[in-house]
């Protein structure tokens, strides 16, 4: 299985464990990922509150590459999944506008390929059973909230899930031999860049997400948006109560290879700002099942 | 309440309407002030008007006031309110449009939101990608506010989550062709 793959900024830098654990777990699978040669920037939000064309624009270089290669494209980041997403659906519903954005980026495109969020591709298309082929270190005992976010889901027509009681990665938790946790904001927004041009308004959305996780005894947070870590994660000390709340959050490529037999470090754990590894070890999910203690 | 001649707004502003209609793709009429989307807006307690209202405004010809209205700035374009308008209405497509609006005559309520924007774009402008590193520095300096994210940085820059040289794209030009492509045809950037 090959895609064409799209880090975009992020996975470049804030979330560069997500790249590394992205590919170390793709590798693992057999799902080759293809780097889009020189991609650019997706836009992300700043260029769509600045004007429609660019925001369009934008991500239609980088999909009009993968083209002439003709892979479907895989993201990683929710944020340029949607972007990326809102361009393929404008070119394959307006033939105008499809002119145009070729006119722009000065290349053809014409959208016949798909465009799939990196979760969609691990999930559906790689499948859970070839996953959980591949699991050593079952996830046991681990209580754990799927926080999908925003642009993972919504709006509705973009999503391969149920915009208000996703299920994805729930059951991705549960084929790793985790728990899935119920509770109420696996779809409440984040703030996005909030935590930084508003933060009075951005933490506070952020506090309330990481309390109902843990209101709902969560160990940790796993999530598919660098976006979404960054602000569970490096902002999680910012919210006023922050410093008690101490609860881990992961890509779900880092606890895919943490179950696939990966250490923390193979994964770029180390770079995470609430440190997962005592919560891993209190498990004992970092040891074979047969030399833990007992299953949780 | 304040109150509001409502005869001579609705007459002189029915081109605004048009154009944010045109420009969202969206219907005004089709709202029916339910308020199911500033139920459930995650922002809303922060907002001047809420989502519900920002429609009100521009159903009644009040254009003024959407267009200062700190809350077209402010949303998250996170969907939700779409996902949940029993009638679809597209809200965060009409908070985008009457954004660009108020952006294009000078009206920016939350310069801080505005300024966020501007650096973004100019360094995926210049490089081709966001450089993290140099647009937060950037923005801490331009808000006046040096040392915000100062207890992260020294732990993004030993992990190597952010860097001090950007990283410039190998594309010919091809990004900022498509900037200035598009400024040539008109548009806010
Ligand atoms: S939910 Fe829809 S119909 Fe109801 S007030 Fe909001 S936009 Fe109008
Ligand atoms: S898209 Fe904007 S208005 Fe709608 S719910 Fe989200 S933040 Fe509120």
């Amino acid at each position: 299985m090959k895609y064409a793959y799209y880090p975009g900024c992020s996975l470049n830098a804030t979330g560069i464990e997500y790249n590394i654990s992205t590919k170390a777990v793709a590798k693992h699978l057999g799902l080759e990922l293809w780097e889009i040669p020189e991609w650019n920037c997706c836009g992300a939000s700043a260029a769509h509150n600045k004007d429609h064309l660019l925001a369009l624009a934008l991500p239609a270089r980088n999909l009009a590459i993968a083209e002439k290669e003709d892979l479907d494209v895989a993201v990683p980041c929710a944020a340029c999944y949607c972007r990326m997403k809102a361009t393929q659906m404008e070119v394959r519903n307006s033939a105008e506008m499809k002119k145009t954005i070729e006119e722009v980026i000065e290349m053809e495109y014409s959208a016949k390929n798909e465009v799939k969020a990196l979760l969609d591709v691990m999930v559906n298309h790689v499948g859970l059973d070839e996953i959980k082929e591949k699991v050593v270190k079952p996830l046991s005992g681990l209580k754990v909230a799927s926080y999908y976010g925003c642009l993972l889901v919504r709006p509705p027509e973009l999503g391969f899930d149920d915009p208000e009681d996703p299920q994805t990665m729930d059951n991705l938790v549960q084929t790793l031999g985790g728990t899935p946790v119920n509770w109420s904001f696996k779809v409440e927004c984040c703030g996005a860049g909030h935590s930084t041009a508003k933060p009075a308004v951005g933490l506070q959305m952020i506090e309330a997400i990481l309390r109902d996780a843990k209101e709902n005894e969560a160990d940790c947070i796993i999530v598919a948006c660098p976006l979404c870590f960054l602000n569970l994660d490096m902002h999680q000390k910012d919210v006023t109560s922050g410093q008690d709340l101490n609860l881990p959050i992961f890509y779900f490529t880092e606890l895919m290879g943490v179950a696939m037999g990966y250490s923390p470090k193979e994964l770029g754990m180390e770079k995470h700002f609430v440190n997962p590894v005592p919560l891993l070890e209190k498990k004992e999910i970092l040891r074979h099942p047969s030399a833990r203690r007992e299953e949780a | 309440m304040e109150e509001y001649n409502l005869n001579e707004a609705l007459g002189n502003a029915k081109s605004f309407r048009q154009k944010i209609e045109e420009k969202s793709g969206v219907k005004l009429s089709d709202c029916y002030q339910c308020g199911k989307c500033a139920a459930g807006c995650p922002v809303a307690f922060a907002m001047d008007y809420t989502p519900r209202q920002i429609i009100r405004l521009l159903q009644v010809g009040l254009f003024e006031e959407a267009l200062q209205a700190k809350s077209v700035w402010l949303c998250a374009a996170c969907e939700t309110c779409y996902a949940r308008c029993p009638h679809g209405v597209g809200i965060p497509k009409i908070m985008e449009a009457v954004r660009i609006e108020a952006d294009k005559k000078g009206i920016k309520p939350e310069k801080t939101l505005d300024l966020f924007t501007n650096l973004f774009l100019q360094s995926v402008e210049k490089y081709g990608r966001v450089h993290e590193m140099g647009m937060m520095v950037r923005y801490n300096i331009l808000s006046l506010k040096p040392f915000q994210d100062a207890t992260s940085a020294p732990k993004l820059f030993f992990t190597g989550k952010i860097s001090p040289l950007p990283h410039k794209i190998k594309d010919n030009g091809a990004v900022k062709k498509i900037f200035e492509n598009v400024r040539a045809k008109g548009g806010n950037v």
